[in-house]
């Protein structure tokens, strides 16, 4: 289990704005009558996209007050999944994916990368605040290790200095291209293709 | 190696685009219409008959599964729940299912829904997914234009509204009743079983939970028919399937294979061989972190399916192949995998999350060679006592890697680990918590 704690310094009120809310309107409708509850966890991610990549404790309590559900269980929900932050972590947020399969392709030159162009420590804000970086478990593109997610996207088959590429872009204001780094197509063998050959060039 | 012509996942690699139009060439969505028509009994036997089971992990059968929905809808609506949480370290084959091959598993979705009299199906997507899980929704979004979801969808008669759930980075809630909980909007902690979810599922309605590539590969069974998908693989173990074969490797990739395919077989010639040679191979987990691992001696002859790794005392899992060469120090790439599972239990069950952290406290000190020689057996100690001791097979999950590094690896362990115990062998300690640990006969 992990520890997580919302942060000392929180704002005094939260609303979703008009975009937000009719996007809410639109995910509790997916669910059936009555079961308005089902939509705390994509009302939290609204709430985290339209607040700078973070969820007030005061977003929980208008999203209770919105769902009509008790403001514990939605703070239950917010501490227990670990993709809620709970505290600022900057507009982009980076995450490296340090689990087995990542480790053993060097995943530790990417934490490396990271704390020589962002900070020191984990969960800490750069110097000009724009972004962070933290370590995190295995986020599913295994064959494309190592690899980290910046936002929502994913950037793979990286080494140092192709993540310090990356970083330098991002500290500069552009968004780089996401995917593999080593300019291979998606999840086939690189070079080494022996599947599916009649289509690969069609 | 497996003809191209049975593969069923022909856009694997996205040569060429996971639109309908695109699609339809492959074969997806062309006489779905006829396929319904013959029944809800005939799909349920014909997957039967194809020998099918979960690609999800456990490996239970499909058809079976399927057959466990009430016949007749009573008074609670049925449900259909895709598990596309996939969050096991070593695995990344759902990812390329939603985002190159969306239709096969809509369409899946349609046809079991159809034999499960569901309406509604929720695909639960991990959050990190987000991107993949647009491309999904802009292929769902594709279908309802084009009549294929909706009402009477692709002309079945039958009418279908598939939504996608986020999850949110909890690896628990690819567990089934924790994902249920999730939907509905709690912590992802996983329920008691039984009541299954058969029966007692979302919303206390009866639930089919399934995973993405057992339902993606759904509708080709029953176009080219259950023998076909029989007589590929060995018996009970049929078909194909995606796997992931990462780590030490030249070419890392997916691919779609034979089940029982021989491990050497896909290393060398799909993934182009070990890094420093196969005399370089240390050991290889075959089915995702949660499988205990396989030492290289045994790795020459193995055949990858469900009973196979089974008699080795590990399991197929999900496919994930992580080869692990002899430049990595083994004993630490288990003890990330235990901090991976102290990270992610939900904390419902005490054996399990006291214990996996326990298991990666321990297993960082022998890698540092800081442990006691008494350590070693302490930590199969605790290994056994949360196998079997927790609501969900988390528990088992966690400790058998530990388990497997135990079985193959203790020479390894004690020769790094010289240190005398702490505490000395003597009885009647008073003070001393474990000492369950030192008098065995009361353990």
């Amino acid at each position: 289990m992990s520890l997580r704690r919302p942060a000392k310094d929180q704002p005094d009120s939260f609303e979703f704005n008009a975009s937000s809310l009719e996007a809410a309107n639109s995910i509790v409708a997916k669910y059936p009558e009555g079961k308005q509850q089902s939509a705390v966890m994509a009302l939290l991610y609204i709430a985290q996209r339209q607040n700078n990549n973070w969820i007030p404790i005061a977003a929980m309590k208008y999203i209770a007050k919105f769902l009509d559900m008790p403001y514990i269980k939605v703070y239950e929900v917010a501490t227990f999944y670990t993709m809620y932050n709970l505290s600022p972590v900057g507009k982009y947020f980076i995450q490296v994916c340090t689990t087995t399969p990542c480790m053993i392709r060097g995943a530790n030159q990417l934490v490396e990368a990271c704390k020589e162009k962002i900070s020191e420590n984990e969960c800490e804000l750069s110097n000009d605040k724009s972004c962070s970086w933290m370590e995190v478990e295995c986020l599913g593109a295994c064959v494309n290790a190592p690899m980290m997610q910046i936002n929502d996207e994913y950037y793979e088959d990286l080494d140092k200095e192709k993540t310090l590429d990356i970083l330098n872009k991002i500290l500069n204001g552009e968004t780089p291209k996401p995917g593999s780094y080593r300019g291979r197509v998606n999840n086939e063998p690189e070079n080494n293709r022996k599947t599916l050959m009649d289509l690969k060039n069609a | 190696m497996l003809k191209d012509q049975d593969r069923i996942f022909q856009n694997l690699y996205n040569d060429k685009g996971s639109d309908v139009a695109s699609s339809q060439e492959r074969g997806d969505w062309v006489n779905t219409k006829e396929i319904t028509d013959k029944g809800r009994e005939w799909i349920i036997n014909e997957i039967k008959d194809s020998q099918l089971r979960g690609r999800g992990g456990a490996g239970f059968p499909t058809g079976l599964k399927w057959s466990f929905a009430p016949k007749e809808v009573g008074s609670r609506p049925h449900y259909l729940v895709i598990n596309a949480d996939e969050s096991e370290p070593g695995t990344c084959k759902d990812r390329d299912i939603l985002r190159f091959e969306p239709h096969k598993l809509i369409e899946g979705c349609l046809i079991a829904s159809y034999a499960v009299q569901a309406h509604v199906c929720y695909i639960y997507i991990r959050g990190e997914y987000f991107v993949d899980g647009q491309k999904l929704q802009a292929a769902i979004d594709e279908a309802y234009e084009k009549k294929l979801l909706g009402k009477n969808a692709a002309g079945t008669g039958w009418d279908l509204d598939i939504y996608i759930h986020y999850g949110a980075g909890a690896y628990i809630c690819g567990e089934e009743t924790a994902l249920l909980e999730s939907i509905e909007g709690k912590k992802g902690q996983p329920r008691l079983k039984p009541p299954f979810p058969a029966l007692i599922g979302l919303y206390g309605c009866p639930t089919i939970i399934n995973n993405v590539e057992t339902i993606a590969v759904v509708p080709t069974i029953l176009r080219r028919g259950g023998k076909w998908f029989a007589s590929l693989g060995r018996e009970k173990n049929t078909g194909t399937k995606i796997f992931c074969i990462s780590g030490n490797v030249k070419t890392p990739c997916n691919v779609e294979e034979e089940m029982n395919i021989p491990l050497k077989e896909l290393i060398e010639v799909h993934a182009g061989g070990v890094i420093g040679g196969w005399d370089n191979l240390q050991a290889v987990i075959p089915g995702g972190s949660s499988m205990p691992l396989i030492p290289k001696e045994k790795c020459e002859t193995l055949t990858m399916d469900f009973d196979s790794l089974m008699a080795e005392k590990s399991g197929l899992g999900t496919a994930g192949i992580v080869v692990i060469n002899k430049d990595q120090d083994i004993i630490k790439c288990m003890a990330r995998i235990a901090r991976f599972y102290k990270h992610e239990s939900c904390g419902q069950c005490t054996p399990c999350r006291e214990g996996s952290g326990w298991m990666w406290r321990m297993l960082e000190r022998m890698a540092k060679g800081d442990a006691t020689k008494d350590e070693v057996e302490m930590l199969g100690d605790v290994t056994n006592q949360i196998a079997g001791h927790t609501i969900c097979a988390f528990g088992e999950g966690s400790s058998w890697p530990v388990q497997g590094l135990l079985r193959h690896f203790k020479k390894e362990i004690e020769k790094r680990n010289n240190l005398d115990p702490i505490v000395q062998k003597k009885n009647n300690i008073p003070y001393l918590v474990d000492q369950h640990l030192l008098d065995k006969k009361n353990a």
